[in-house]
Protein backbone atom coordinates (compact mmCIF):
# COMPACT_ATOMS: atom_id res chain seq x y z
CA UNK A 1 0.00 0.00 0.00
CA UNK A 2 1.34 3.51 -0.97
CA UNK A 3 1.03 5.78 2.03
CA UNK A 4 1.75 9.33 2.09
CA UNK A 5 5.10 9.18 3.43
CA UNK A 6 6.36 7.70 0.17
CA UNK A 7 4.44 10.52 -2.18
CA UNK A 8 6.43 12.75 0.54
CA UNK A 9 9.86 11.22 -0.18
CA UNK A 10 9.47 11.43 -4.24
CA UNK A 11 8.48 15.59 -3.32
CA UNK A 12 11.88 15.61 -0.89
CA UNK A 13 14.33 14.20 -3.31
CA UNK A 14 13.23 15.98 -6.33
CA UNK A 15 13.32 19.24 -4.19
CA UNK A 16 16.75 18.50 -2.66
CA UNK A 17 17.35 17.83 -6.52
CA UNK A 18 16.39 21.16 -7.17
CA UNK A 19 18.84 22.67 -4.66
CA UNK A 20 22.00 21.00 -5.51
CA UNK A 21 21.34 22.02 -9.33
CA UNK A 22 21.13 25.60 -8.33
CA UNK A 23 24.72 24.68 -6.56
CA UNK A 24 25.69 22.70 -9.42
CA UNK A 25 25.03 25.20 -12.11
CA UNK A 26 25.91 28.66 -10.83
CA UNK A 27 26.66 29.79 -14.01
CA UNK A 28 24.12 29.17 -16.01
CA UNK A 29 20.94 30.81 -15.29
CA UNK A 30 18.81 29.06 -17.65
CA UNK A 31 19.55 25.67 -15.38
CA UNK A 32 19.00 27.13 -12.66
CA UNK A 33 15.17 28.62 -13.13
CA UNK A 34 14.72 25.05 -14.41
CA UNK A 35 16.00 24.22 -10.50
CA UNK A 36 13.63 26.70 -9.17
CA UNK A 37 10.71 24.75 -11.63
CA UNK A 38 11.79 21.44 -10.32
CA UNK A 39 11.33 22.56 -6.47
CA UNK A 40 8.06 24.35 -6.85
CA UNK A 41 7.09 21.02 -8.41
CA UNK A 42 7.84 19.17 -5.57
CA UNK A 43 6.01 21.47 -3.05
CA UNK A 44 3.16 20.69 -5.20
CA UNK A 45 3.38 17.44 -4.82
CA UNK A 46 3.20 17.94 -0.83
CA UNK A 47 0.02 19.82 -0.95
CA UNK A 48 -1.25 17.17 -3.99
CA UNK A 49 -0.41 14.48 -1.96
CA UNK A 50 -1.46 16.12 1.53
CA UNK A 51 -4.88 16.99 -0.06
CA UNK A 52 -5.58 13.69 -1.30
CA UNK A 53 -4.64 11.60 2.21
CA UNK A 54 -6.39 13.78 4.42
CA UNK A 55 -9.32 14.33 1.93
CA UNK A 56 -9.33 17.85 2.06
CA UNK A 57 -9.69 19.98 -1.53
CA UNK A 58 -8.08 22.55 -0.31
CA UNK A 59 -4.12 22.17 -0.94
CA UNK A 60 -5.36 21.28 -4.47
CA UNK A 61 -6.41 25.08 -4.44
CA UNK A 62 -3.11 26.09 -3.03
CA UNK A 63 -1.19 24.17 -5.82
CA UNK A 64 -3.65 25.62 -8.26
CA UNK A 65 -2.07 28.52 -7.10
CA UNK A 66 1.56 27.94 -6.77
CA UNK A 67 1.23 26.83 -10.78
CA UNK A 68 0.14 30.25 -11.42
CA UNK A 69 2.68 32.00 -9.55
CA UNK A 70 5.43 29.68 -11.11
CA UNK A 71 4.21 30.28 -14.74
CA UNK A 72 4.70 33.83 -14.24
CA UNK A 73 7.85 33.65 -12.85
CA UNK A 74 8.96 31.47 -15.77
CA UNK A 75 7.75 34.05 -18.25
CA UNK A 76 9.34 36.98 -16.31
CA UNK A 77 12.43 35.49 -15.57
CA UNK A 78 12.65 34.49 -18.67
CA UNK A 79 12.15 37.75 -20.29
CA UNK A 80 14.68 39.10 -17.90
CA UNK A 81 17.26 36.71 -19.35
CA UNK A 82 16.45 37.28 -22.81
CA UNK A 83 17.01 41.63 -22.11
CA UNK A 84 19.88 40.38 -20.38
CA UNK A 85 21.60 38.79 -22.87
CA UNK A 86 20.55 42.03 -25.52
CA UNK A 87 22.61 44.04 -23.25
CA UNK A 88 25.15 42.03 -22.35
CA UNK A 89 26.18 39.12 -25.32
CA UNK A 90 26.31 36.53 -22.12
CA UNK A 91 24.15 35.15 -19.45
CA UNK A 92 27.42 34.97 -16.99
CA UNK A 93 25.55 35.11 -13.21
CA UNK A 94 28.83 36.24 -12.09
CA UNK A 95 28.74 39.27 -14.14
CA UNK A 96 25.43 40.33 -13.38
CA UNK A 97 26.15 42.99 -10.70
CA UNK A 98 26.46 45.39 -14.22
CA UNK A 99 22.88 45.06 -14.06
CA UNK A 100 22.84 47.76 -11.19
CA UNK A 101 22.59 50.87 -13.47
CA UNK B 1 1.83 -5.61 -4.73
CA UNK B 2 -0.77 -4.26 -7.47
CA UNK B 3 -1.08 -2.30 -9.93
CA UNK B 4 -1.42 1.11 -8.52
CA UNK B 5 1.71 -0.16 -5.96
CA UNK B 6 3.91 -0.96 -9.22
CA UNK B 7 2.80 2.68 -11.33
CA UNK B 8 3.62 4.19 -8.29
CA UNK B 9 7.11 2.87 -8.36
CA UNK B 10 7.90 3.48 -11.84
CA UNK B 11 6.69 7.09 -12.16
CA UNK B 12 8.56 7.84 -8.99
CA UNK B 13 11.42 6.90 -10.19
CA UNK B 14 10.95 8.53 -13.24
CA UNK B 15 10.18 11.65 -11.69
CA UNK B 16 13.58 11.30 -9.66
CA UNK B 17 15.85 10.02 -12.57
CA UNK B 18 14.50 13.22 -14.95
CA UNK B 19 15.19 15.54 -12.20
CA UNK B 20 18.57 14.39 -11.81
CA UNK B 21 18.94 14.55 -15.50
CA UNK B 22 17.56 18.75 -15.64
CA UNK B 23 20.34 19.57 -13.34
CA UNK B 24 23.28 16.69 -14.52
CA UNK B 25 22.88 17.11 -18.61
CA UNK B 26 25.63 18.99 -20.35
CA UNK B 27 23.29 20.25 -22.92
CA UNK B 28 20.65 22.71 -21.99
CA UNK B 29 18.22 21.45 -24.62
CA UNK B 30 18.29 18.21 -23.01
CA UNK B 31 18.03 19.78 -19.55
CA UNK B 32 14.64 21.34 -20.71
CA UNK B 33 13.54 17.62 -22.33
CA UNK B 34 14.29 16.12 -19.09
CA UNK B 35 11.98 18.94 -17.20
CA UNK B 36 9.37 17.66 -19.64
CA UNK B 37 10.01 14.08 -19.10
CA UNK B 38 9.89 15.28 -15.21
CA UNK B 39 6.62 17.14 -15.51
CA UNK B 40 4.57 13.99 -17.38
CA UNK B 41 6.25 11.53 -14.61
CA UNK B 42 4.42 13.58 -11.91
CA UNK B 43 1.17 14.17 -13.62
CA UNK B 44 1.15 10.21 -13.75
CA UNK B 45 1.67 10.45 -10.07
CA UNK B 46 -1.01 12.67 -9.65
CA UNK B 47 -2.99 10.62 -11.63
CA UNK B 48 -2.62 7.81 -9.14
CA UNK B 49 -3.25 9.61 -6.27
CA UNK B 50 -6.67 11.07 -7.78
CA UNK B 51 -6.16 14.37 -8.46
CA UNK B 52 -6.93 13.89 -12.09
CA UNK B 53 -7.36 17.97 -12.54
CA UNK B 54 -4.40 19.18 -11.96
CA UNK B 55 -2.46 16.35 -13.74
CA UNK B 56 -3.76 17.41 -16.48
CA UNK B 57 -2.80 20.88 -15.89
CA UNK B 58 0.00 20.21 -15.41
CA UNK B 59 0.72 18.33 -18.80
CA UNK B 60 -1.04 21.41 -20.65
CA UNK B 61 0.35 24.79 -18.38
CA UNK B 62 4.06 23.37 -17.62
CA UNK B 63 4.69 21.02 -20.64
CA UNK B 64 2.57 23.04 -23.43
CA UNK B 65 3.64 26.15 -22.01
CA UNK B 66 6.51 27.04 -19.89
CA UNK B 67 8.59 23.65 -20.96
CA UNK B 68 8.47 24.83 -24.04
CA UNK B 69 9.19 28.99 -23.12
CA UNK B 70 12.11 27.44 -21.75
CA UNK B 71 13.11 25.63 -25.27
CA UNK B 72 12.26 28.44 -26.96
CA UNK B 73 14.84 30.85 -24.78
CA UNK B 74 17.36 28.24 -24.84
CA UNK B 75 17.50 27.76 -28.85
CA UNK B 76 17.28 31.33 -28.95
CA UNK B 77 20.29 32.79 -27.13
CA UNK B 78 23.40 31.99 -28.55
CA UNK B 79 25.81 31.38 -25.61
CA UNK B 80 28.60 29.02 -25.39
CA UNK B 81 26.97 26.27 -22.52
CA UNK B 82 30.13 24.41 -22.69
CA UNK B 83 31.75 27.79 -20.99
CA UNK B 84 29.60 28.15 -18.62
CA UNK B 85 29.94 24.58 -16.94
CA UNK B 86 33.64 25.80 -16.22
CA UNK B 87 34.27 25.22 -12.71
CA UNK B 88 31.17 23.06 -12.81
CA UNK B 89 32.92 19.97 -10.40
CA UNK B 90 34.08 22.86 -7.85
CA UNK B 91 30.79 22.92 -6.40
CA UNK B 92 29.86 19.28 -6.39
CA UNK B 93 31.08 19.28 -2.51
CA UNK B 94 28.82 22.02 -1.52
CA UNK B 95 26.16 20.51 -3.33
CA UNK B 96 26.42 17.46 -1.92
CA UNK B 97 26.40 18.35 1.68
CA UNK B 98 23.62 20.66 1.11
CA UNK B 99 21.74 17.80 -0.38
CA UNK B 100 22.89 15.17 2.70
CA UNK B 101 21.39 17.95 4.94
CA UNK B 102 18.39 18.07 3.18
CA UNK B 103 17.66 14.61 2.71
CA UNK B 104 18.24 13.63 6.40
CA UNK B 105 15.72 16.77 7.49
CA UNK B 106 12.94 15.91 4.74
CA UNK B 107 13.44 11.75 5.82
CA UNK B 108 12.64 13.07 9.51
CA UNK B 109 9.70 14.37 8.75
CA UNK B 110 8.69 12.40 6.00
CA UNK B 111 9.01 9.09 8.08
CA UNK B 112 7.85 10.58 11.54
CA UNK B 113 4.29 11.40 9.82
CA UNK B 114 1.59 10.71 11.91
CA UNK B 115 -2.38 11.40 11.72
CA UNK B 116 -3.57 13.43 14.57
CA UNK B 117 -6.83 12.34 16.51
CA UNK B 118 -9.99 11.94 14.68
CA UNK B 119 -8.53 12.29 11.15
CA UNK B 120 -9.96 9.65 9.18
CA UNK B 121 -6.80 8.92 7.25
CA UNK B 122 -8.27 6.39 4.12
CA UNK B 123 -6.45 5.67 1.17
CA UNK B 124 -7.27 7.92 -1.58
CA UNK B 125 -7.34 4.98 -3.56
CA UNK B 126 -9.93 3.53 -1.91
CA UNK B 127 -11.72 6.73 -2.13
CA UNK B 128 -11.23 7.23 -5.61
CA UNK B 129 -12.59 3.80 -6.49
CA UNK B 130 -15.96 4.79 -5.14
CA UNK B 131 -17.88 5.74 -8.11
CA UNK B 132 -20.57 8.28 -6.68
CA UNK B 133 -20.29 11.42 -5.52
CA UNK B 134 -18.52 14.21 -8.14
CA UNK B 135 -15.17 13.64 -9.69
CA UNK B 136 -12.19 15.61 -9.25
CA UNK B 137 -12.69 18.45 -11.16
CA UNK B 138 -15.78 18.85 -9.80
CA UNK B 139 -15.01 19.36 -6.54
CA UNK B 140 -12.24 21.56 -6.99
CA UNK B 141 -14.49 23.98 -9.57
CA UNK B 142 -17.14 23.60 -6.49
CA UNK B 143 -14.68 25.50 -4.06
CA UNK B 144 -12.45 27.51 -6.91
CA UNK B 145 -15.74 29.64 -7.56
CA UNK B 146 -16.99 30.14 -4.29
CA UNK B 147 -15.12 30.08 -1.54
CA UNK B 148 -11.68 31.23 -3.17
CA UNK B 149 -13.08 33.18 -5.70
CA UNK B 150 -10.91 36.19 -4.66
CA UNK B 151 -7.62 34.31 -5.18
CA UNK B 152 -8.81 32.97 -8.38
CA UNK B 153 -9.34 36.47 -9.24
CA UNK B 154 -5.85 37.60 -7.84
CA UNK B 155 -4.58 34.19 -9.82
CA UNK B 156 -5.73 35.90 -12.92
CA UNK B 157 -4.30 39.36 -12.06
CA UNK B 158 -0.63 38.04 -10.95
CA UNK B 159 -0.54 36.77 -15.12
CA UNK B 160 -1.76 39.62 -16.62
CA UNK B 161 0.85 41.49 -14.45
CA UNK B 162 3.51 38.94 -15.51
CA UNK B 163 2.55 39.52 -18.96
CA UNK B 164 2.55 43.11 -19.29
CA UNK B 165 5.90 42.64 -17.71
CA UNK B 166 7.50 40.02 -19.92
CA UNK B 167 6.07 42.24 -22.89
CA UNK B 168 8.11 45.62 -21.50
CA UNK B 169 10.35 43.76 -20.40
CA UNK B 170 11.60 42.38 -23.54
CA UNK B 171 10.05 45.11 -26.21
CA UNK B 172 12.41 46.91 -28.31
CA UNK B 173 11.46 50.27 -30.05
CA UNK B 174 13.74 50.20 -33.21
CA UNK B 175 15.09 53.15 -34.49
CA UNK B 176 15.93 54.00 -37.87
CA UNK B 177 14.13 51.70 -39.88
CA UNK B 178 11.25 51.86 -42.66
CA UNK B 179 8.11 50.99 -41.09
CA UNK B 180 4.33 52.09 -41.82
CA UNK B 181 2.60 54.51 -39.89
CA UNK B 182 -0.69 54.68 -39.82
CA UNK B 183 -1.34 57.79 -37.80
CA UNK B 184 0.23 59.66 -40.76
CA UNK B 185 -1.54 58.14 -43.46
CA UNK B 186 -4.75 58.57 -41.66
CA UNK B 187 -4.29 61.96 -40.96
CA UNK B 188 -3.55 63.12 -44.44
CA UNK B 189 -6.19 65.18 -45.82
CA UNK B 190 -7.16 65.91 -49.39
CA UNK B 191 -5.20 69.02 -50.11
CA UNK B 192 -1.74 68.24 -48.87
CA UNK B 193 -2.24 65.36 -51.05
CA UNK B 194 -3.84 66.13 -54.26
CA UNK B 195 -2.42 68.67 -56.43
CA UNK B 196 -4.82 69.51 -59.84
CA UNK B 197 -2.84 71.55 -62.25
CA UNK B 198 -4.54 71.97 -65.36
CA UNK B 199 -1.42 71.74 -67.83
CA UNK B 200 -1.41 73.69 -71.05
CA UNK B 201 -1.42 71.71 -74.42
CA UNK B 202 2.42 70.81 -76.13
CA UNK B 203 4.04 72.70 -73.06
CA UNK B 204 4.45 69.85 -70.47
CA UNK B 205 4.56 71.38 -66.40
Amino acid sequence: MIGLSDYLLVAGLLFAIGVVGIFLNRKNVIIILMSIELMLLAVNINFVAFSMFLGDIKGQVFAFMILTVAAAEAAIGLAILVTFFRNRGDISVETANTMKN
Amino acid sequence: MDFAEIAFRVFAVATIAWGLGVILSRNPVHSVLCLIMAFISTAGLFVLIGAEYLAFLLVVVYVGAVAVLFLFVVMMLDVDFEELRAGYAKYIPAGIIVSVVLMVEIGFIAMSWTSGEGIIFDGPMERAAAPDGPNNAEQLGMVLYTDYVHYFQIAGLILLVAMIGAILLTFRERRGIKTQDVGAQVARTREEAVEVVSVPTGKGI
